[in-house]
């Protein structure tokens, strides 16, 4: 049986309580390195939600039917980075076959998402949490619409300051973090939401 | 030696090469958590460099980066296991992102961009300096952050019991903000020492 009322509460959680990348620092790599336009960003959150939703069904399935039988759970950080790594291959190749024109606008962001903690993180904290397969789902799904979300906004706060003028000590990456800081604090007006 | 603190300070992988921030903002919250996830790294960057090196020769070019991932994923293994028997508070606060350690680019860019290329003794070496170089940003981060936001440093009270804490300095939006910052001031060096020689 499926609570509907718990999936939802994932959803609203992972997405603006425990943003994933402004609350949980998971996925702060390509937050900071590919957040310089909006599309591109878009393009990216779209990428990361692709790979997410299917590694945290597939590291399900693994954790569930291969580790805990066997009792090889501490083979779960090899076991799951493999699966992702693998998953992130087979990705590309299918949409290289199938989509030439969404490769083209995804290919060169998915090599990077085999090293995003994000990915790894959600596997890895769905196992922890207990969650069955669906939750397993949408949780990951939830994190990667987080992770898009935080994206999306900092890309379009990134825009803005190109045409602003900054002290030159500040310019680039640290104004971009310390505005990534004042997005963090709206986003954590969230806090203590409890659903 | 002068090779190593060069390697150290101008190469910093974190406020120089801007690698590995995830575990540099989520860890920062105080000194302890920050030199444990410092020395954690250090000690699976200078083993995975040592054995990718040692390895170079035999791993075939079109798989060398799954080889590095699981090489570095077994001794995160390791370190993690180690961490959970000896030091079970410091596993526990820094959580899932010891497992984490895996996925730090800064392991895969030195396997990629070092260790392949280079004797097993210059990769450990190489390690053990980047793997520094992280604690040493590691612990600034996590000082300014433990001091500003606890009035502490390593736990012990510096700044007294009637110092006004900034919590804000310990929560998420405090990682960014003070590395930002730290950024800043290290751009405003550089730009200055660069006019001062030319």
């Amino acid at each position: 049986m499926v609570d509907v009322g718990k999936l939802f509460s994932i959803l609203i959680t992972t997405i603006l309580v425990e943003n994933f990348v402004l609350v949980k620092f998971l996925g702060c790599c390509p937050f900071l390195g590919v957040s310089k336009k909006t599309s591109t960003a878009l393009a990216m959150g779209m990428a990361v939600t692709f790979v997410m939703a299917l590694a945290s069904a597939m590291t399900w399935l693994v954790n569930t039917y291969i580790l805990v039988p066997f009792d090889l759970q501490y083979l779960q950080t090899i076991a799951f980075i493999l699966v992702i790594a693998a998953l992130v291959q087979i990705v590309e190749m299918a949409i290289m076959k199938l989509s030439p024109p969404l490769y083209a606008s995804l290919g060169i962001y998915l090599p990077l998402i085999t090293t995003n903690c994000a990915v790894l993180g959600v596997a890895i904290l769905n196992v922890q949490k207990d969650y069955g397969f669906i939750e397993s789902v949408v949780s990951g799904i939830a994190a990667a619409l987080s992770f898009t979300l935080a994206i999306w906004l900092f890309a379009g706060v990134r825009e803005r300051l190109e045409n602003s003028k900054i002290p030159s000590f500040m310019k680039g990456m640290p104004i971009a973090l310390v505005s990534a800081g004042l997005i963090a604090m709206a986003f954590l007006g969230f806090a203590g939401m409890k659903l | 030696m002068k090779a190593f603190f060069k390697k150290m300070i101008q190469e910093n992988p974190v406020f120089v090469l801007l690698l590995g921030m995830c575990p540099t903002l989520g860890t920062s919250t105080s000194v302890v958590n920050g030199l444990g996830m410092g020395l954690s790294a250090t000690l699976v960057l200078i083993c995975s460099n040592f054995f990718i090196s040692i390895l170079r020769k035999f791993i075939p070019d079109k798989i060398r980066i799954a080889s590095y991932i699981v090489i570095i994923a077994g001794f995160v293994t390791a370190v993690e296991m180690v961490l959970k028997a000896y030091l079970p508070e410091i596993s526990e606060s820094l959580g899932v992102f010891i497992p984490l350690i895996v996925v730090n680019c800064i392991i895969l860019a030195r396997a990629e961009s070092f260790a392949s290329k280079n004797t097993p003794g210059k990769s450990a070496v190489d390690g053990l300096c980047m793997g520094l170089g992280f604690t040493v940003a590691l612990v600034i981060l996590s000082a300014i952050r433990e001091l500003l936001g606890n009035g502490t440093l390593a736990g012990v009270s510096v700044l007294g019991a009637n110092y006004p804490k900034a919590i804000m300095m310990i929560l998420p939006p405090g990682g960014f903000i003070v590395l930002g910052i730290v950024l800043g001031v290290i751009q405003a060096m550089r730009t200055k020492g660069g006019t001062k020689h030319g």
